[in-house]
């Protein structure tokens, strides 16, 4: 089902974090159906679950900081016939309890909606054991599991009322929630499992989600300039992948995925294994942290570091289209 | 209400007749967690025989009691009481094991009628009877939930997360229920990893502690019925019980967390059980 309606707007979206959009647009959604709870650990603040629980305190559960308890609890508030939104940072929720959620929530399917903020490198300042670039792995490997990736703050609401019509746990990974909005007006389709084209393209595809997605938008307006014609797919939905969005962007002969995660096990490999089983045999290239453990710095820096900004995205596509980079290795002054 | 004579002696006929399918279960599973299925047998037996209110004939009756085997490798005796209590023939349990059984050595709800979580990687279970405890306070539903773990199983961390949060809660309609057999599968508990004073840790984490001999259905009975009844503080109940009980050559014995047997085992097991409740 499509979700449209949504009450948040683009204004709203360069006004609040993803997480004050998730929290507030949880609340909207209780207000309609009484299954709805919300859960966390000692994190109610940082997942801005708080928001949630200003207007809903008795719905919002805290466990402490025990996560395994944490989606444990989620499953048998499942059981219990409610439809609970669990959050916590990417990286507890998908390494510290991820059996649980392996085998307490999708091995019995139970509709657990998993809201992990933090994710990526989002964290920076934090440091790699809060930056988490192997969900999508984990999470993809998991049957039952959908896995979602929004790419700004509109989207993310849209992903929070489309997970309701999911009957089965879902992955939602969120950054930290100080990214820019990539969406000019909230008149678009969000569907799970859906591509959206952001900007259509001759000479190469960028197939990305997440922070990528705003980035591919802008490093294409650069490229235009300079004669190269980039179609940016937003691939919001990393399982279901949407393998036609795939075949359809090979079209334009060149492929790159863009992702704030390791390049092996995430979106690159999920979109290679589309073209390798389609037969699909074209020019491609995973962008993204190349099997390493990510720096410490701040989120903006770090991005810029592993090329994961405009600049750093244009001379990706630059490379592949034969053409010299543009980038000169001092990523401090991007 | 309090357990009569008669309904003892109908407890222990149906825990006589039910630790002989689990010796039948070893053999045609081709092995089994026999030990510490029939260290818990009578704890399964008060708990569906006489406690648990549920409905074989609707098993997701939106009204009835939970239960979670949290020390998931007792199925050897919790599938064949699930059958006992009706919910699937008898004749079925043969197939325990085989390809398509929907019976393993750990349960799995997906696959068994009448069980309602799937448990088995130790240290889970009592966070889902959190999690179900909770959704049914805030539902304000009667049900109860009951989740048996093996007492091995407590080195887990995630029991005490759980733990925690249900008395924080005060979740008096969780019962958790240790099963103390006092073995693990490499040592007894407290040579390779102390719990005592066990009792007293769940008492500073919040709950009343009811220590009972877990062969006893006075015992039993008599704890479950205060546990039924709290309403302000939760109880939990640490049931004393020999690994292997009912079967003399496997009581106590490390060889015996998990085996596999033959006909002529399978006799001598079935002699010794039938001994066992002779004296009784």
């Amino acid at each position: 089902m499509a979700v449209t309606g949504t009450n948040w707007t683009c204004y709203d979206s360069s006004t609040m974090t993803s997480r004050e959009i998730y929290g507030r647009t949880l609340a909207e959604l209780a207000k309609s159906d009484p299954r709805v709870v919300a859960m966390t650990a000692d994190l109610e603040k940082s997942t801005a679950l708080n928001l949630f629980g200003k207007e809903f305190p008795e719905r919002l559960f805290n466990v402490g900081i025990a996560e395994q308890n944490l989606f444990g609890a989620a499953a048998g508030m499942a059981k219990s016939g409610l439809i609970p939104f669990a959050s916590t940072f990417a990286i507890f929720a998908c390494m510290r309890a991820g059996e649980q959620i392996r085998t307490d929530i999708a091995y019995q399917n139970m509709p657990v909606k998993i809201i992990a903020t933090h994710a990526g490198i989002s964290f920076g300042h934090a440091g790699t054991t809060h930056h988490c670039t192997e969900d999508f792995a984990i999470m993809r490997a998991i049957p039952n599991m959908t896995v979602i990736c929004p790419a700004d703050g509109i989207e993310t609401s849209m992903a929070v009322r489309a997970c309701m019509d999911i009957n089965g746990p879902v992955y939602m990974r969120i950054g930290r929630g100080f990214e820019p909005p990539c969406y000019e007006d909230e008149n678009h389709e969000f569907r799970i499992g859906k591509a959206n084209v952001m900007r259509e393209g001759s000479d190469l595809a960028i197939i990305t989600c997440g922070i990528g997605v705003l980035q591919s938008l802008n490093a294409a307006v650069t490229l235009a300039e300079e004669g190269i014609s980039v179609r940016v797919v937003n691939m919001h939905t990393i399982k279901p992948l949407d393998r036609q969005a795939v075949i359809d962007a090979a079209g334009t002969g060149k492929i790159l995925t863009v992702e704030e995660h390791n390049t092996m096990g995430g979106l690159g490999d999920a979109v290679a294994s589309v073209l390798a089983e389609e037969g699909i045999g074209i020019q491609f290239k995973k962008h993204g942290l190349q099997d390493v453990f990510s720096a410490i710095g701040y989120a903006e820096d770090l991005y810029a570091y592993y090329g994961l900004d405009a600049n750093g995205i244009a001379d990706q596509v630059r490379l592949m289209m034969g053409i010299e980079p543009n980038d000169d290795d001092n990523w401090e002054d991007e | 209400m309090p357990v009569t004579g008669e309904e003892i002696k109908e407890l222990q006929k149906i825990a006589k007749e039910l630790r002989c399918t689990v010796i039948d279960v070893m053999t045609w599973a081709g092995g089994a967690h026999v030990g510490g299925s029939l260290s818990c047998l009578d704890l399964l037996t008060a708990l569906y025989f006489k406690y648990l209110k549920i409905d074989p004939e609707n098993p997701q009756w939106e009204d009835r009691d939970w239960f979670i085997l949290s020390k998931g490798h007792a199925a050897a005796s919790y599938i064949p009481v699930l059958s006992k209590r009706g919910y699937f023939p008898h004749e079925e349990l043969r197939s325990f094991n085989h390809f398509g059984s929907p019976f393993a050595m750990h349960p799995d709800s997906n696959k068994v009628v009448g069980c309602d979580v799937s448990a088995g990687s130790l240290g889970h279970g009592l966070s889902i009877a959190f999690g179900l405890g909770l959704g049914f306070k805030y539902q304000d539903r009667p049900n109860k939930v009951v989740c048996i773990m093996g007492d091995g199983e407590s080195c887990e961390g995630s029991i005490w997360e759980a733990a925690m949060a249900i008395a924080h809660y005060k979740l008096t309609n969780v019962i958790p229920i240790v099963d103390r057999n006092r073995l693990m599968i490499d040592a007894t508990t407290e040579d390779e990893i102390g719990l005592e004073p066990f009792a007293d840790k769940w008492r500073a984490f919040g709950f009343e502690v009811l220590e009972i001999d877990g062969h006893d259905f006075g015992e039993i009975c008599g704890a479950l019925d205060t546990a039924w009844a709290a309403s302000e503080k939760p109880v939990m109940i640490i049931a004393n019980t020999v690994k292997g009980k009912g079967v003399d050559f496997m009581e106590n014995q490390l060889a015996y967390h998990y085996a596999a047997g033959d006909s002529t085992m399978c006799e001598k097991a079935k002699a010794s059980i039938e001994a066992m409740y002779e004296e009784v």
